[in-house]
């Protein structure tokens, strides 16, 4: 180690070029790493002054937007935030994220984790259309009932879970911790009144809670904290509930709009919002 | 759109034991997979063996003599470790399943808590409990029994 505390590391990394390669390949990459830098700061040294062919997917650099997941040193996590001396000693394996098909060097293929996010409907489904395209108030929701999913919203979608799931990895049709998580996150959120329909839709082809047998690694390596495997289980116990009509859940009603006496109004201390800047915004 | 050529990379049935660093849990999930089958196929293997005795007595002393010695009393005592195992890895999964041992959702702030967290200390009390039932098991299938 040199005096500014400068270290070498080698990336060991697998490569795969759609155009040249049949298979991956590991490749090594001697990076003279600087204390404090993360994973994404070592790919991005490798870039600019050492093989500029080199492929990732990354935007935020502060773990918000789930591009950069990555199995790093065999534990799926995202390369933003983990710095290179907190997993590694001396040589970095870095891999794409297993269970999806890979597309170049470090870039997974997460077109089919999105796609089971969207059939399992994650988004606030109730009759009163009118309200939902046009408010007129906030629904009413009590802090306990927010506090059964907040924990669920954070995901970031960044496909960590969906790596490190022993049955996605071996079950294509399993929806995974990704989408399960969310459909529970929708279907315990007391302004939902689809309780049935997603009973239904995770009840048919096998998608549903059912195949998971809680290896638990999916809440483990989630770098948001957002614990889908408590979600799963939770999932399962609110559906055993609804079989033996205990479940509150499929019972109430969806929230309604915030009584008047509830009303707050707006504050005085929030502004206007500005006006449009581009015509036919509104 | 022109297609992409995609290697896949889905890590299959060796994914649950390597291609990954994972945690114990995980490897549980293996184990309980693995012992749940091993006990199914005892299972069929046993009614073929028991289904001698309505052939009359000779088939059945056959039968039984083609499975003993030690190396069935070694796969006798294995269908009892995987018994054991199964069995009270399955009580903590009922368990973590209905929601009992996993706790309610809760603010995710660093370092995160998971419902893993949470379960742990209950799936190592059943793990050194199985221990303990194992060796018994072993005293008495490879001591006292040969005495």
């Amino acid at each position: 180690m040199s005096d500014n505390g400068v270290k070498d590391f080698v990336f060991r990394v697998r490569r795969f070029d759609p155009v040249k390669d049949d298979s991956p390949h590991y490749q090594d990459f001697k990076v003279p790493v600087k204390p404090g830098w993360t994973i994404l700061e070592g790919l991005w040294y490798i870039k600019e002054n050492m093989d500029s062919s080199l492929s990732w997917r990354s935007s935020c650099r502060m773990g918000v937007c789930g591009s950069c997941g990555m199995l790093v040193n065999g534990s799926p996590t995202l390369a933003c935030n983990t710095q290179i001396r907190d997993v590694a000693t001396g040589v970095l394996m870095l891999a794409p994220l297993p269970n999806f098909d890979i597309i170049r060097d470090l870039v997974p293929d997460l077109a089919p984790m999105f796609d089971k996010h969207t059939h399992l409907m994650p988004h606030i489904k109730r009759d009163d259309q009118e309200e939902m395209l046009e408010p007129t108030d906030q629904y009413w929701q009590s802090p306990e009932e927010l506090d059964q999913f907040l924990q669920f919203s954070y995901c970031i979608k960044c496909g960590c879970c969906m790596a490190a799931c022993p049955t996605f990895a071996t079950d294509a049709t399993f929806s995974g911790p990704q989408p399960l998580s969310q459909a529970y996150r929708y279907l315990i959120d007391s302004r939902d009144d689809a309780f049935k329909e997603r009973k239904t839709l995770l009840g048919s082809g096998g998608v549903g809670p059912w195949r998971c047998h809680y290896a638990g690694e999916c809440s483990t390596v989630c770098p948001k904290g957002v614990d889908p495997a408590r979600a799963i289980q939770l999932m399962k116990r609110e559906l055993v509930l609804d079989y033996l009509r205990l479940s509150k859940a499929s019972k109430r009603k969806p929230a309604g709009l915030l009584p008047a006496e509830k009303r707050l109004g707006r504050r005085d201390d929030i502004p206007e919002a500005p006006p449009f800047t581009v015509e036919d915004a509104s | 759109m022109p297609e992409v050529k995609r290697y896949p990379n889905r890590l299959g049935i060796k994914g649950w034991l390597v291609g990954g660093k994972w945690g114990p849990e995980r490897y549980l999930y293996f184990l309980h997979r693995v012992t749940g089958l091993g006990l199914l196929l005892y299972l069929l293997m046993h009614i073929v063996v028991v289904s001698s005795r309505a052939f009359g007595q000779e088939q059945w002393e056959w039968a039984m003599g083609r499975v003993s010695g030690p190396v069935f009393l070694v796969g006798e005592f294995l269908v009892f470790v995987a018994f054991v195992f199964h069995a009270l890895n399955g009580v903590r999964l009922v368990l973590v399943e209905l929601g009992i041992l996993t706790g309610k959702a809760e603010d995710p702030v660093f370092p995160y808590r998971s419902s893993v967290n949470v379960q742990r200390p209950f799936m190592i009390v059943m793990m050194i409990l199985a221990a303990i039932l194992i060796v018994l098991g072993g005293y008495d299938f490879f001591v006292l029994v040969a005495h």
